[in-house]
């Protein structure tokens, strides 16, 4: 079917303004797409045959994702929009495909999927465990897609209407597979068939393979739940119900556990970017003095006539910093992404020192002093820093009075001061009066909250009352804040 | 395959599935993602960015599909501060400041016009084409093959300069005050890598189809094992594929990437071994891994059983 004419079967939406409804969801998810974009997709796909749904995909991914980060999210929506359910991906009995090729993208045509045919609905569980067992022994990609077709059928228990999540439905599957006993049973096959034993290495590489091997299974199986849920719901219910926003938008309060490790996944590249940003600046802007010597050899080229004037780069006096992190609870992850960025960028400071509190303080450079892998340190900084004084409940008028006795030497007016925290005092003294003796003292004093401003002072919040002796207080709830503001700050 | 140019020329390619014949003709082995990326950049007549970690197969791309097309191949390589004098064009003073003070001691000066005699200095020869200039005018030579274009690590340079890419994308004309404009005649394949060590501007992705090159799964690594290192066999490839794929799904500061993983099997191509044991791949693995701490790592994660595993030169 060429695209002059695109439409598919029984009436559905015409292939433009699919592409045009699942442009408008890129963009809910957060995908900066332009109009110049749109139109290149559009352009792109007139290109492609519609069968070739791998190349499909790869044409609108090079025309509308121009940032790695957002490909998962771009992966997922496709998913949604173009789920294909031919039977081409059906292995029924012995491996031949029944019916015409049906390669047509049709989302929610409401039809029932062909689980697998006739030939999977007969077996036995016991039948069924042993298929899976041979197909992930010898990497059967086939078989293994249509087991997890077979195996959604049996056990995700999915009924059409259901209000229910597609994870309900993926736990359910997976508890019945009982995958983690399959992974032994794996091995020790592997060891028996062996004509000598295993090194070590080899058998971590076996297991690393059969975890790949089930990994995909478990793919197979969401990506099959999620197709069926697409026929039932429609395409713009499931679409809103799998948006999940960018790493850097989640907020650290919030986070869930998946969120904070591709958090810190995020974090490296973010880092590295930021570092070679701030460089740059560093060198940018103002020219320096005249450097006489640069001058004269480039004079040579002219005969001697200083016809190109060099100049040095102005060398602006690095700040110094001085965090003081308050890392109790859920403010603790934002503590933690914060001591690490600022780690991260530290060749921008002449000097950082950091220390953590909740209701008693702790200095904690020394984790961080020479140190190359920085997680490892913020990690240990969760484990080993001595920071509880009575009951562990944030006392900030203790912390500070600490932080004022043992270390207001250190404070100079080159430094730069960063308090965070939540300010959640559990109404107990505030000692403000340190905040404002610090900020005699020091350049700067800057409050970061991870909380929503409009939290600000409610409840045991006494935010305000400390911010009155800050230079500044900044709402910081996501990545994309905190490295706003680590930028402005240098 | 040197010097044959295959069958199908990049312009009359049909499908995809060509693409990645044509580009496995010349050694390099293109996944779907690249291979569509490269048709369409080829269809629709526009440059392509590429993105990822070093030593992915970037540069080798562009170097494949030149050959592919049989085009001349120019290289802009960016670095910081680079501007239009090293990327387009520069007048070669001291040559031409040369060329008049020995045309005064010849004493053939006198009785010249001014006028002809500056003439003379801005012509072709006193000319220093940089790579951009030569790709916009090479087109004229050969009618039917344009040349490719490589402008590498363009992360590397600055706004400015990367403001001035994009006008020189889009119009594919550059005006020299004295020369007057050198416009197209052939609109050459544009390639731009980046290491993504920042943020490039929004305009210029804008122009660009976009692909992230990541790290290869384990069949592709086998298959390009198995094609660029002579000598290998099936089984040592397939065992340097698992092993490179274990190791970068450890939290490493820099996974080994492909190039790495090629070194690595001709060094043991080259050392005689063809089953790699612990032993065997801790006295190598300073080839895949460059950081002291990430080669720790890895010793520990692969050798748990042996205590007397020291990687040599500790």
């Amino acid at each position: 079917m060429s695209l002059a004419e695109p439409t598919t079967h029984g009436g559905e939406k015409p292939l433009l303004d699919l592409l045009s409804d699942f442009i408008v969801e890129l963009r809910r998810a957060g995908l900066p797409v332009s109009l110049t974009e749109n139109l290149d997709a559009m352009e792109a796909v007139t290109h492609i045959p519609i069968e070739d749904r791998e190349a499909f995909k790869y044409a609108l991914g090079a025309t509308l994702v121009k940032n790695h980060a957002h490909w998962k999210a771009f992966e997922v929506v496709f998913e949604v929009y173009f789920s294909l359910r031919g039977p081409e991906y059906d292995v029924i009995g012995e491996g031949d495909d029944a019916g015409g090729p049906d390669g047509e993208v049709a989302p929610g045509d409401g039809q029932q999927p062909q689980g697998g045919g006739g030939g999977m609905q007969a077996l036995t569980p016991e039948q069924l465990a042993e298929m899976l067992f041979k197909a992930l022994m010898n990497g059967d990609a086939a078989m293994l897609a249509a087991l997890a077709r077979q195996a959604v059928t049996r056990f995700a228990g999915m009924e059409p209407g259901r209000p229910v999540g597609g994870t309900y439905y993926l736990y359910r599957t997976l508890r019945n597979l009982e995958l983690d006993d399959l992974l032994e049973q794996l091995m020790e096959a592997s060891r028996e068939d062996a004509p000598e034993d295993l090194t070590p290495l080899e058998e971590r590489l076996e297991r690393d393979e059969f975890s790949d091997r089930i990994e995909q299974l478990k793919r197979e199986i969401e990506a099959e739940i999620r197709r069926r849920l697409v026929a039932d719901r429609g395409v713009d219910a499931m679409a809103k119900t799998l948006r999940k926003p960018l790493p850097e938008d989640v907020d650290f309060m919030h986070a869930s556990r998946e969120e904070l490790a591709n958090l810190r996944k995020a974090i490296y590249p973010l880092t590295r970017k930021l570092a070679a940003r701030l460089a740059r600046k560093r060198r940018h802007g103002r020219k320096g003095a005249l450097d006489f010597r640069s001058t004269m050899r480039h004079s040579l080229s002219y005969g001697g006539v200083p016809a190109e004037l060099k100049f040095r780069y102005p060398r602006p006096a690095k700040p110094e910093i001085m965090v003081v992190a308050d890392i109790s609870g859920s403010v603790a992850a934002f503590a933690r992404f914060t001591l690490h960025l600022v780690y991260a960028i530290s060749n921008q400071f002449s000097k950082v020192r950091s220390y953590v509190f909740i209701d008693g303080l702790d200095e904690v450079t020394r984790f961080f002093d020479g140190v190359e892998d920085i997680g490892e340190a913020v990690h240990r900084v969760n484990t080993e820093a001595d920071v509880v004084w009575v009951d562990g409940h944030s006392d900030y008028g203790h912390a500070f009075g600490v932080f004022w006795e043992r270390y207001n030497r250190d404070i100079g007016p080159k430094t730069t001061v960063l308090v965070l925290g939540d300010a959640r005092n559990n109404y107990h003294a505030s000692q403000s009066w340190i905040l404002k003796e610090v900020q005699h003292r020091a350049r700067k004093v800057y409050w970061l909250d991870p909380e929503p401003r409009a939290y600000w002072d409610t409840g045991d919040s006494i935010v305000g009352e400390y911010g009155n002796h800050c230079d500044g207080v900044f709402e910081v709830r996501n990545l994309r804040q905190l490295e706003a503001f680590v930028e402005k700050l240098v | 395959m040197a010097g044959n140019v295959s069958p199908v020329s990049p312009h009359d390619v049909a499908s995809v599935d060509d693409v990645i014949a044509a580009l496995a003709d010349q050694r390099y082995l293109a996944d779907e993602g690249l291979a569509t990326a490269v048709f369409l950049a080829l269809r629709l007549r526009r440059p392509i960015l590429l993105e990822g970690e070093a030593g992915v197969g970037k540069t080798e791309a562009a170097k494949a599909l030149a050959a592919w097309s049989g085009g001349e191949f120019i290289r802009l390589q960016c670095y910081e501060g680079i501007d239009v004098a090293q990327a387009v064009y520069e007048w070669d003073y001291s040559r031409q400041l040369l060329h008049l003070r020995a045309a005064e001691a010849a004493g053939a000066t006198e009785g010249v016009a001014v006028s002809d005699l500056e003439d003379e200095l801005y012509g072709e020869r006193f000319l220093v084409r940089r790579p951009l200039l030569r790709a916009l005018s090479a087109s004229g030579d050969d009618a039917s093959t344009p040349p490719v274009l490589l402008i590498d690590e363009v992360d590397r340079a600055d706004d400015e300069f990367e403001a001035f890419l994009l006008e020189i994308l889009s119009e594919y004309q550059v005006s020299i005050p004295e020369l007057g404009t050198v416009a197209a005649t052939q609109v050459p394949l544009v390639f731009l890598t980046s290491n993504a060590t920042r943020e490039l501007s929004e305009a210029l992705k804008r122009r660009c189809l976009y692909l992230y090159i990541d790290y290869p799964d384990l069949e592709r690594e086998r298959e390009i094992v198995l094609a660029k290192v002579p000598g290998v066999d099936a089984n040592l490839a397939d065992q340097v594929a698992r092993i490179v794929r274990s190791i970068r799904q450890l939290d490493l500061k820099k996974s080994p990437s492909v190039s790495e993983t090629l070194d690595w099997a001709r060094t043991l191509v080259l050392l005689g071994i063809d089953k790699v044991d612990a032993q065997s791949a801790t006295d190598t693995v300073n080839i895949l891994l460059k950081y002291r701490t990430d080669i720790d790592k890895a010793v520990k994660e692969f050798a748990d059983n042996q205590d007397e595993l020291v990687p040599e030169g500790t």
